[in-house]
C-alpha cells in the first residue's frame, strides 16, 4: 500500500527582548547559572507577574507577516505540570484564546507553490535548564531562561513530505529573524522545533496515530528525523504493527528516533485562566501602529529585486537570505548603478569571505559603500575586473577605500591612447615572426601581443582599449 | 496608663503631643505580649529587634518634626503570609517554616514607608486554608475572649492580637472571610477591602482571585487610617487598580441620614444562631435611629456561595501550592534519590492535612472531564452572584448582613468535619467572589460574654461608603468597652 | 459515590502527594461529601452565562521592556534546601 505522510509542526521562538515575558531580569544567554534571576522568575512565593509589553507588540509582528487574525482579547492561562525546570509548578501560556489564529505561510518549492495553515500563535514563558552530572546521580537546575519569552506557532497538518516541513522552517525562520523578533539561533535553542508525523493510506481522509518528535536542533535534523520517522512507521505498517501514540526523541548520532526513557505518563495540565493576569486586550490602533513598522518581507523583497533590479531569481534568493545581505546589497548596488555586478560581488566575494572567517554579515569589514565605488571604479575603466580582485582582497584585510589602495599602489589603468599606441607600437616593431604568423592567417598569436603588451605597462593598460588600439593597428599593416 | 488598648488616632494624639515616645509604646507592646501570648499565642514569629529600632527611628524623625502620618511610629502585627524582608515568613506551614524573603510585601513596604513598627508575624491556618487558626503548624491560637474557643481564621492571629492588646492593629487577609470572620470572633473592627484595591504583591497566594489584604483594627477610624495607607495601584501587581485612593478617615463621622441599607434575606435562614440574629437587628435599629431607610432585599445565590468558593478556591490554590517543591526554598523531605519521590515525600511531609485536603479537591475540579461541570461551573455562578450584588447597589448605599452564623466555636469542635468548617464562612465568601469590600464590627456579646459581629458592605471601590456607615453604627451602638479577662 | 479510591489516588499522583491508605480512605469519604455539596451547583441555570475568572476588569498594567538588576545569586540561593553555591541540586533527571 502507499502511504501519504502528513507532517505538523509545533515552532517554539524565543522573542529577542531585553527582559524576559513577566519580570525584570535580562535575557541574555551564556551568563553563569541563576544570575538572571529574581523572586518573580524563581516562583518565589507572593510575587506576581507583570507583562512584558515588547512580547505582545513581536507576537503581534509574527501574527501580521503570517497573515493571522488577531484576537482584541486573549486570555492567560496556566499550564500545570511538575519539573524541576519549572519554578512555579505551571507554565503561564495561552490555551482556549491565544494572540492569534488562523494564518498561513506561502512556500515555494521546486517552482510550485505551497500553502501551510498557521493554527494559532501563542505566547508563553520558556523553562530554566537541566544541567545532568556525569559522575554523581545528580541534576543542576539553571533558572536563567525560566521566564524568557516565548511564542509558540502551530501549524495545520497540512504538509505532506519531508522537504515541505523543512522549507515551512526555513520560511518561518526567515520571517522571524527578518522581523527581528528573534535570534534563530537553533543551537542556542532560540528557534526549536516539534514535529507531529503520521501515515496514511494514500486517497484517505482521516489521520493515522501519530507520534511527537523533539530534540532536532537543526534544519537538517528536522528532515533527517521526519525522514526516518516516515520510513519506520512505514515499516511498522507493512509488517502488521500500529502506531504507538507518544513521544519519541531524536537521536543526531544514530540518525534515529526512540521513544522517550523517561516514564511517558497521560498529560493532565488542568489549564485555567491565570488569575493573576488579566486578558490581554490589543486594540485595533495599537495593531495599526505594529503594521507600519513591519519591514518588508524576504518574499516580497525577493520578487522586488528581481522586478527592480532585474536579477536573476537565483541571486534574488541569496541576497535576500537575511535582512542584513539584503540592505547591504541595496547599498552596493545603489553606489556603483550596476545591480548585477553588484549582486556578483556580494554572492561571491562578500559571503564567501564572510563564511571562510566566520564572520556575521554584520560584521563586514568592507562597508557597501566602498564596495559599491569600487564596481563604479571598474565599471569607468579607472582599474580592471583583475586588479578590483586584488584591491578587494586590500580592502578586506585593511579596511580602507578603494581609491585609497589604488593610489598608494599606483594601480590605475592606462587608459591614455597615445600611450598605449607608442607600447603597441614597439611590441609589434619587437616581434615581426609573430606579426608574420597573424598575417598569415593564425589569428591566435593576437593573445600574445595582448599579454605582451600588459607585461611592458605591468597590467596597467586597459585591456579594451589595448585590443581596440592592437586590431586597428594589425589591420593596417 | 498602658498603651496597648489605645487606638491608633488616640496613641497619634499623644504621639504628637510628645506626651509619649514610639519606643516607650513599644517596649510596653513586648511587656503585655509576654504577659500573655503563651496564654493566646497570637505570633509566629516576633521581631523585637528591628522593632525598636523602628521605633527609635520614628522617635527621631518626630524631634526633627519630619514625623510621617499617623501611623508613624505605632505597633502593628502583620499576618505570616505576608513578605517581611529578613524575617521569616511561614504562611503557618512547616514547608516555610524556615523560609526569609528576600523582599518585602508592598503592603509591608507601605507600613515601614508610613513609619509603622512591626512587632512580629502573627499566627493562621496554614496557607490561609481553615476558619479557625487550627490548621497552623505552629500550634493554635486561643480567642481572648474564652481561651477555649477558636480566635476565628484564617486572620486568627491578626484578630486576637488586636483583642489581647498584643498589637495596635494589624494586617490579615481575606480570601472567603478570613478577615471578618476572624475580627467577628474576637470583637474587632476587619475589612476586605475591594478586590484590585490593595496590592497582593509579596501575599503569599491562597487563590489569587479571591486573595485581598486588610486591616484589622479596634475601630473603624484606625481601619480607615490604615487602609489609606495601604491602599493604591502598585506595578508589581497587573490586579490592582489604580483608581484613586481618598483619605479613607475623612469619611467618619460623617452622617448617613437618607441612605439606603439592604438586608438580604437569605442572611437570615440558614441555621443562624439567635445571638447572631439579635445583634443584627440592633444594628437595624441603629441604623434606622441614623435615618437611614432599612429595606429587605433578596441576594438569590447566597446560597450556593460556599459550593462555588469551594471550587475556585481550592482549584487556584492546588496551582498556587505547586511551586512548594522542596527545590529552591523551603521543606525537603531528606534523602530522596528519585524525583518523583522527592516531590511527592517533600509535599507529603511540608503540607498539613486541610491544605492537602483543598490540593486534592482543586486538582480534582481542574483535571480533566471535570472542569467544565466544576471549575467552569462554579466561575458561571459567581458571575450570577456578582450580579446579585450589582442589582442591590444600584438601590442600596451598603447591605448590612451577620458576619458569622455563629458566635466562636470551640477548640476542635469543627476539626473532623471539613464541610461544617467550610459552612461558618457562608456570610463571608460571596464579597470574596463579587470582589466587593466588606467589614465586620462589634455588635454587643453573648450572654456568655462571647463577642458578636455584624457585616456591612459596599459596592465595588466604595470602601468610603463602607466606613462612613461603618463609623456611623459603630457610635450608634456605643459599644460597651469591654476587655478580655487575661 | 462522586469519587473513588482510585480516583483520589490519581489525584493525589497529579498533585505529587504522597497519601497512605488510610489518608486515602479518610480523603475519599470527606471528598465525597464536599463533592455532593457542591452538587447543589447543578440546579443553578447557567446557560449563556459567561464565566468568572477576574474579580475586576480593567486594562493589564504593562510592564516596560527594561532590565532591572537580579538577585545575587548568593541571594537567590539563600533558601535552597540544596545546592552547589551556583545551581539547584534535584535528584538526577532522566529525560
Amino acid at each position: 500500500m502507499e502511504y501519504e505522510p502528513v507532517i505538523g509542526l509545533e515552532v517554539h521562538a524565543q522573542l529577542r527582548t531585553q527582559t524576559k515575558i513577566f519580570c525584570g531580569c535580562s535575557t541574555a544567554f551564556g551568563s553563569p547559572p541563576n544570575t538572571h534571576t529574581c523572586p518573580v522568575c524563581l516562583g518565589m512565593p507572593g510575587v506576581l507577574p507583570v507583562l512584558n509589553r515588547k512580547v505582545v507588540e513581536y507576537a503581534v509582528k509574527m501574527a501580521l507577516a503570517t497573515h493571522c487574525t488577531i484576537n482584541h482579547v486573549s486570555e492567560w492561562a496556566r499550564k500545570n505540570y511538575f519539573y524541576p525546570d519549572l519554578p512555579k509548578g505551571y507554565q503561564i501560556s495561552q490555551y482556549d484564546r491565544p494572540i492569534a489564529e488562523r494564518g498561513y505561510l506561502d512556500l515555494e518549492i521546486d517552482g510550485a507553490g505551497k500553502r501551510v495553515g498557521i493554527t494559532r500563535i501563542h505566547m508563553e514563558e520558556d523553562a530554566g535548564k537541566l544541567i545532568h552530572d556525569e559522575s554523581a546521580p545528580v541534576s543542576y537546575v539553571d533558572l536563567n531562561r525560566a521566564g524568557v519569552p516565548l511564542i509558540e506557532i502551530v501549524s495545520e497538518p497540512d504538509m505532506r513530505n519531508p522537504e515541505e516541513g523543512a522549507a515551512y522552517l526555513r520560511r518561518l525562520h526567515e520571517i522571524l529573524v527578518y522581523l527581528e523578533i528573534c535570534d534563530g539561533n537553533m543551537e542556542e535553542g532560540n528557534f526549536r522545533c516539534d514535529a507531529n508525523v503520521s501515515l496514511r493510506p494514500r486517497g484517505e481522509q482521516t489521520f493515522g496515530t501519530r507520534t511527537e518528535l523533539k530534540n532536532m536542533n537543526s534544519f537538517r535534523n528536522v528532515q533527517r528525523a521526519l525522514e526516518y520517522e516516515i520510513r519506520r512507521q512505514q515499516y511498522v505498517l507493512e509488517s502488521g504493527g500500529t502506531v504507538v501514540q507518544e513521544t519519541r526523541l531524536w537521536d543526531d548520532a544514530r540518525g534515529a528516533t526512540s521513544p522517550m526513557r523517561g516514564k511517558e505518563e497521560a498529560h493532565d495540565y488542568r489549564y485555567f485562566p491565570d488569575p493573576d493576569l488579566l486578558p490581554v486586550i490589543v486594540p485595533g490602533e495599537w495593531i495599526d501602529e505594529i503594521r507600519k513598522t513591519l519591514p518588508e518581507l524576504p518574499l516580497e523583497k525577493r520578487e522586488r529585486f528581481i522586478r527592480e533590479y532585474d536579477l536573476p531569481a537565483y541571486d534574488a534568493g541569496v541576497l535576500t537570505a537575511s535582512r542584513a545581505i539584503a540592505d547591504y546589497f541595496e547599498a552596493v548596488a545603489t553606489r556603483c548603478s550596476k545591480p548585477k555586478a553588484a549582486s556578483n560581488w556580494v554572492m561571491g566575494d562578500i559571503l564567501g569571505h564572510i563564511k571562510e572567517d566566520k564572520l556575521e554579515m554584520e560584521d563586514c569589514p568592507v562597508s557597501a559603500d566602498d564596495l559599491g565605488e569600487l564596481v563604479r571604479l571598474i565599471d569607468d575603466g579607472t582599474i580592471s575586473g583583475k586588479m578590483a580582485k586584488d584591491v578587494f582582497e586590500d580592502m578586506w584585510l585593511s579596511g580602507k577605500k578603494p581609491e585609497t589602495i589604488i593610489g598608494e599602489k599606483g594601480l590605475a589603468q592606462i587608459t591614455d591612447t597615445g600611450a598605449l599606441e607608442t607600447v603597441v607600437d614597439e611590441v609589434l616593431a619587437a616581434n615581426p615572426a609573430q606579426v608574420e604568423q597573424f598575417r598569415g592567417g593564425k589569428e591566435k598569436v593576437f593573445g600574445f601581443f595582448v599579454g605582451q603588451v600588459m607585461k611592458k605597462t605591468k597590467g596597467q593598460a586597459n585591456p579594451g582599449l589595448v585590443n581596440e588600439i592592437l586590431k586597428r593597428k594589425l589591420s593596417d599593416l | 496608663m498602658e498603651p496597648y488598648y489605645l487606638t491608633v488616632h488616640e496613641l497619634e494624639g499623644l504621639l504628637r503631643a510628645g506626651e509619649t515616645t514610639s519606643l516607650s509604646i513599644t517596649e510596653a507592646m513586648f511587656r503585655r505580649i509576654d504577659d500573655v501570648e503563651e496564654r493566646i499565642h497570637s505570633y509566629i514569629t516576633l521581631m523585637k529587634e528591628t522593632a525598636l529600632e523602628a521605633a527609635s527611628a520614628s522617635d527621631q524623625r518626630r524631634r526633627e518634626g519630619a514625623a510621617r502620618g499617623p501611623l508613624d511610629g505605632i505597633p502593628v502585627a502583620v499576618k505570616d503570609l505576608i513578605c517581611t524582608m529578613g524575617a521569616p515568613t511561614t504562611c503557618g506551614s512547616r514547608f516555610l517554616e524556615r523560609f526569609v524573603p528576600p523582599y518585602d510585601a508592598t503592603t509591608v513596604e507601605k507600613l515601614r514607608d508610613a513609619g509603622a513598627v512591626i512587632l512580629g508575624k502573627t499566627n493562621m491556618d496554614e496557607f490561609a486554608m481553615g476558619s479557625s487558626t487550627e490548621t497552623s503548624y505552629f500550634g493554635v491560637t486561643r480567642n481572648p475572649w474564652d481561651l477555649e474557643r477558636v480566635p476565628g481564621g484564617s486572620s486568627g492571629g491578626s484578630a486576637s492580637a488586636v483583642a489581647a492588646g498584643e498589637c495596635i492593629a494589624s494586617l490579615g487577609s481575606d480570601t472567603g472571610g478570613s478577615i471578618r470572620q476572624p475580627a467577628a470572633f474576637c470583637g474587632v473592627v476587619g475589612l476586605k477591602p475591594t478586590y484590585g484595591r490593595v496590592s497582593r504583591y509579596g501575599l503569599v497566594a491562597f487563590a489569587s482571585s479571591l486573595d485581598q489584604i486588610g486591616p484589622l483594627a479596634r475601630d473603624v477610624e484606625d481601619c480607615a487610617i490604615l487602609l489609606t495607607v495601604i491602599a493604591g495601584h502598585d506595578k508589581r501587581d497587573s490586579t490592582s487598580l489604580s483608581a484613586p485612593v481618598p483619605d479613607y478617615r475623612d469619611f467618619v463621622g460623617r452622617s448617613i441620614a437618607g441612605w439606603t441599607v439592604g438586608i438580604p434575606r437569605e442572611y437570615f435562614i440558614e441555621g443562624i444562631d439567635p445571638a447572631v440574629a439579635a445583634a443584627v437587628n440592633r444594628a437595624v435599629a441603629a441604623m434606622k435611629d441614623l435615618g437611614a431607610e432599612c429595606r429587605e432585599i433578596s441576594l438569590p445565590h447566597t446560597r450556593y456561595g460556599i459550593a462555588a468558593y469551594y471550587v475556585i478556591a481550592p482549584a487556584e490554590a492546588s496551582s498556587n501550592l505547586a511551586r512548594y517543591d522542596g527545590i529552591r526554598y523551603g521543606f525537603r523531605s531528606p534523602g530522596e534519590r528519585e524525583l518523583l519521590d522527592l516531590y511527592r515525600n517533600t509535599r507529603a511531609g511540608g503540607f498539613g492535612p486541610e491544605v492537602k485536603r483543598r490540593i486534592m479537591i482543586g486538582t480534582y475540579s481542574l483535571s480533566s472531564g471535570y472542569y467544565e461541570a466544576y471549575y467552569k461551573k462554579a466561575s458561571q455562578v459567581r458571575t450570577l452572584m456578582k450580579q446579585d450584588f450589582d442589582e442591590a447597589f444600584a438601590a442600596c448605599d451598603v447591605i448590612l448582613a451577620p458576619a458569622t452564623p455563629t458566635p466562636p466555636f470551640r477548640l476542635g469542635e469543627k476539626t473532623d468535619d471539613p464541610l461544617q468548617m467550610y459552612l461558618s464562612d457562608v456570610f463571608a465568601a460571596p464579597a470574596n467572589l463579587a470582589g466587593i469590600p466588606g467589614l465586620s464590627l462589634p455588635c454587643g456579646f453573648t450572654v456568655n460574654g462571647l463577642p458578636l459581629g455584624v457585616q456591612l458592605l459596599a459596592g465595588h471601590f466604595e470602601e468610603g461608603k463602607l466606613i462612613q456607615a461603618a463609623a456611623a453604627l459603630e457610635k450608634a451602638l456605643s459599644a460597651e468597652q469591654r476587655r478580655p479577662a487575661l | 459515590m462522586k469519587i473513588t479510591e482510585d480516583q483520589v489516588a490519581h489525584v493525589a499522583h497529579l498533585a505529587r502527594l504522597n497519601i497512605d491508605e488510610k489518608e486515602r480512605e479518610v480523603f475519599t469519604k470527606q471528598l465525597d461529601d464536599i463533592l455532593l455539596y457542591i452538587d447543589m451547583l447543578n440546579s443553578v441555570d447557567t446557560t449563556d452565562v459567561a464565566p468568572m475568572t477576574h474579580a475586576m476588569e480593567g486594562t493589564e498594567t504593562f510592564r516596560e521592556d527594561v532590565v532591572r538588576s537580579s538577585l545575587p545569586v548568593d541571594a537567590a540561593l539563600a533558601n535552597a534546601p540544596d545546592d552547589d553555591g551556583a545551581s539547584f541540586k534535584v535528584p538526577k533527571v532522566i529525560e
